[in-house]
């Protein structure tokens, strides 16, 4: 349960039982922590985390900014500079001389009580970057082996296959053409082409659309052929743009994932990537994968699913039939909003398919994160009450808005929320855009 | 090598077939994919309810299948695709499926003379590779990165080689996947193992693999490397020494090294996609002298033209004296010849073709939804749907183009001076 406790000295303000952290940990050497530690922070952290190390002034103006510190009344130690001083100030301090059950609880704090969303950087006068004070922390972990279990089995998924679902070479052609042959009833003419070199779109999702979700496929399917636009996806790895090495911090995993992903794009010689509904594979391709690889940007433009349908409802190649009648809220993912700034675009897009859209406060790139992205939910089932506990804020923002429906545009969010929204009793259904949008359009081609 | 001193390069112009009319024969016509030697056009066209096949110009195949995709021309001109039939997957060469099925196809790669027609293929959940429809003696329960010999008569892929449950990542990290060549699998066994490159003769294999979590390394025939790097990518094989040499990661940056040493004396952000010159003097790297900076580096130097986006498919022209490979900014692609770069950007480019005196580069090019062959940085004047890659005469004097304009697919064969003006 979520006691506090202190374990060989060490204050645990939760304690759960992990595998990869518990028999990680038991592998630790003082030596071997110090090695790794200092590694990391000579070889790879240089000025940018002296200076935010050497420029926070510990005035606690982050606290109020994390979702987890406000949720769980304010307890010190979920505070954002909190969880630095619990980490990275003393492995810092001690250079690196710090026990085995010290780094167990580094990687607990970095890897589940923080979701890496970068709303505290906004609220702190020196735009201090906790998130990335995190991930050096997770990067430690990530070297000496103490990563929770389930996220370290979907890196290894990723390592393996190059999706995040251990999606084996054959089942993704497969699922794509049994989607396609089921959206054949409704629109004959649809088609999902697969390796169509010179196509104008490579569309990418992410690895639990082929697993559990893949009406999310038929949707896309639908809307592409009826804004008749010409389009491919690969029948080879590279087709998933998602990316938990990313948040494991094994940084070499994450740029093949992602080289693959790009280098797949071009080989089809697509013009853009259009990517489905997910936050952190926007993150991946967008900001760290790419960057880790020395590509300043995307390669090949990459397009989000909210700017994709602004662009398609703009432009009127997709039409509303019949606007949605439900009252409507919509979450801002922190990739998405504050990564990339596509929150009026997504207002545009809920407005068009809404005739009930009720803001949630605070909102755009204020927004309180869903607590489960960053990995978080990835860490699996015994992480599961961290982000309940730890996001009463979000339920209570969802509730005040009234609404019936909430739209989530990224998939750690969507699935975090309908946890948030099922603990909390909201009595609120958490829809894509594009589960409201496939229902709204017009589709002049269906029978 | 394909034999192309007897494709025909008199004919000047001739419509091959006017794909216009497939649309009325079938109620379904996919992309079209041309012959190497321009004489046919080919789609996959759907010929019944729930049945497909392939027309070649304007004849359906006689066989149909429930499904048909990854219909590709093969270098000897055969056409291949991959086929259903009553839940069963399997290769049909010009018309004819092989005689043995399985329960997925998911690749099909071809020999460098198109003789050997390799696939990736899936039976009974059991993971592995058929040549000419012949599969490997023993399957695997995983399998990623299929790999052939350039001759076709050896496949790879990287392999599980024992049970995993679910999320036992103990056991992952004890190093449950190696290579099989030609279904065998190699004796050690590492974390991961990925892009493979069989030698020129087919007869060895090297590998990147991971010995730990962190510890990259290149492995040949089951053998690593004694040097551990942060990260590799993908070997390749010098063609005469038998070397082989892979980018590896050292600190921070990138080089290359061969067989374990450190091959280039300059460090880069990154470099990847090697390849050697023909007579195997010469090694280039797409590399990133400068963070978000891209240009080529022949042994070791860089050029000084740099593309912002990227750098891609390079080619050595036939003598290895001259290179060419394709640059990207913002939007817009342009071609690089030997460190200079050509007026003129492109939407979309495709490889670089060289002549085979070396004097000549030709490619396919898009701009504004309109395709063409641009030669030494000068577009052709007649702008098409689609062209396919240029091919020259084997005396170099001519080029065979295929394109498809107002809906007929055309071969032509031009005086390459009409092109380079
Ligand atoms: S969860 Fe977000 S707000 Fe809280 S510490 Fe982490 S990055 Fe900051
Ligand atoms: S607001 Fe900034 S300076 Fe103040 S404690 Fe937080 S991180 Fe440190």
């Amino acid at each position: 349960m979520a006691e506090g406790q202190v374990i060989d000295g060490i204050y645990f303000n939760e304690v759960w039982e992990d595998a990869g952290l518990d028999e990680g940990t038991k592998k630790l050497t003082p030596e071997k922590i110090e090695k790794v530690i200092n590694k990391v922070l000579e070889g790879e952290t240089g000025a940018r985390l002296k200076v935010y190390v050497d420029t926070c002034v510990h005035c606690g103006l982050c606290s109020d900014a994390c979702h987890y510190y406000l949720s769980h009344d304010k307890d010190p130690t979920y505070a954002p500079v909190a969880k630095v001083k619990q980490t990275m100030w003393e492995m810092i301090k001690k250079k690196g001389r710090v026990s085995p059950t010290f780094m167990k609880r580094a990687s607990q704090i970095a890897s589940t009580q923080c979701n890496v969303c970068m709303r505290c950087a906004m609220y702190c006068p020196f735009g201090i970057d906790i998130a990335y004070i995190m991930s050096v922390v997770r990067r430690i972990c990530h070297f000496l082996g103490i990563t929770p279990l389930y996220i370290q089995d979907t890196a290894h998924s990723h390592a393996v296959t190059m999706n995040q679902m251990w999606v084996k070479n054959d089942e993704w052609p497969d699922t794509l053409q049994w989607q396609e042959e089921d959206a054949q009833e409704e629109i004959p003419t649809l088609r999902i082409p697969l390796e169509k070199e010179g196509a104008d779109i490579m569309y990418s999702v992410i690895g639990p659309e082929p697993k559990f979700l893949a009406q999310l496929l038929y949707q896309a399917a639908v809307i592409f052929e009826t804004a008749g636009l010409n389009w491919t996806m690969p029948a080879t790895p590279g087709w998933d743009n998602s990316d938990m090495a990313m948040y494991t911090c094994d940084n070499e995993i994450m740029g093949r994932v992602k080289r693959v992903h790009f280098e797949t794009a071009r080989r089809l010689r697509v013009k853009k990537i259009v990517m489905g509904e997910c936050g952190h594979a926007f993150r991946s391709i967008y900001d760290r994968g790419n960057r880790w690889l020395a590509w300043k940007m995307h390669p090949v433009y990459v397009e989000h699913a909210i700017e994709f349908y602004y662009n398609l409802l703009k432009s009127g190649k997709i039409k509303i039939a019949k606007k949605y009648e439900e009252s409507v809220t919509l979450h801002d993912p922190c990739n998405v909003m504050r990564g990339r700034g596509l929150y009026e675009m997504a207002r545009y897009v809920v407005n068009e398919m809404c005739a009930d859209f009720r803001e949630m406060e605070p909102n755009r790139e204020h927004n309180y994160c869903c607590c489960a992205g960053g990995g978080v939910i990835n860490c699996g089932p015994p992480f599961k009450m961290t982000r309940m506990l730890g996001n009463r804020v979000k339920a209570e923002q969802i509730a005040a808005t009234g609404a019936k429906v909430c739209i989530s545009p990224c998939h750690n969010c969507h699935s975090g929320l309908e946890d948030i929204v099922s603990h909390y009793k909201l009595g609120v259904h958490v829809k894509f855009i594009s589960d409201i949008l496939y229902e709204v359009m017009e589709k002049p081609g269906a029978v | 090598m394909v034999n192309m001193e007897s494709w025909d390069w008199d004919t000047q112009e001739k419509t091959v077939s006017d794909t216009n009319g497939w649309k009325d024969k079938f109620e379904w016509v996919e992309e079209f994919q041309a012959s190497p030697d321009g004489e046919k056009v080919a789609a996959i066209v759907k010929t019944g309810e729930a049945e497909f096949s392939v027309c070649v110009n304007g004849e359906a195949w006689e066989n149909t299948f429930d499904k048909c995709w990854y219909l590709r021309y093969g270098p000897d001109g055969r056409l291949s695709c991959i086929v259903s039939s009553e839940m069963e997957w399997t290769v049909a060469v010009d018309g004819q499926a092989w005689d043995q099925s399985f329960g997925y196809v998911m690749e099909v790669k071809f020999s460098e003379d198109g003789k050997n027609v390799c696939a990736f293929i899936q039976q009974d959940g059991m993971y592995g590779a058929a040549i000419n429809g012949e599969p490997w003696e023993n399957l695997y329960s995983n399998m990623t990165n299929f790999a052939i010999s350039s001759d076709g008569q050896h496949t790879a892929g990287s392999v599980q080689t024992e049970p995993m449950d679910e999320g036992d990542i103990f056991k992952f990290q004890s190093g449950i996947f190696t290579a099989a060549v030609d279904g065998k699998a190699w004796d050690k066994t590492f974390v991961n193992v990925w892009n493979k490159a069989f030698s020129p003769d087919g007869k060895r294999l090297a590998a990147e693999a991971r010995m730990t979590l962190y510890d990259y390394t290149i492995v040949v025939d089951g053998v690593p490397w004694s040097e551990i790097y942060s990260c590799v990518w993908e070997p390749i094989f010098n063609p005469k020494t038998g070397a082989v040499v892979a980018p590896v990661k050292v600190g921070a940056s990138w080089t290359l090294a061969q067989d374990g040493k450190t091959m280039w004396n300059r460090s880069f952000v990154q470099c990847w996609q090697q390849i050697f010159s023909p007579d195997a003097s010469r090694v280039a790297a797409v590399v990133a002298p400068k963070y978000g900076k891209w240009t080529v580096a022949i042994d070791g130097e860089a050029w000084h033209s740099i593309f912002d986006d990227m750098v891609s498919d390079m080619v050595f022209s036939p003598d290895g004296r001259r290179l060419a490979a394709v640059g990207k900014n913002d939007y817009d692609y342009s071609v690089i010849v030997d460190d200079t770069v050509w007026n003129g950007t492109y939407d979309m480019l495709w490889q670089p073709v060289f002549s085979p005196d070396s004097q000549n580069v030709a490619i396919r090019a898009e701009k504004q939804g309109r395709q063409t062959i641009v030669m030494n940085g000068k577009p052709w004047k007649q702008e098409c749907e689609q062209v396919w890659d240029p091919v020259f005469s084997p005396d170099g004097s001519k080029v065979l183009i295929r394109s498809i304009e107002g809906g007929r697919y055309i071969r032509r064969v031009l005086p390459t001076t009409e092109l380079t003006g």
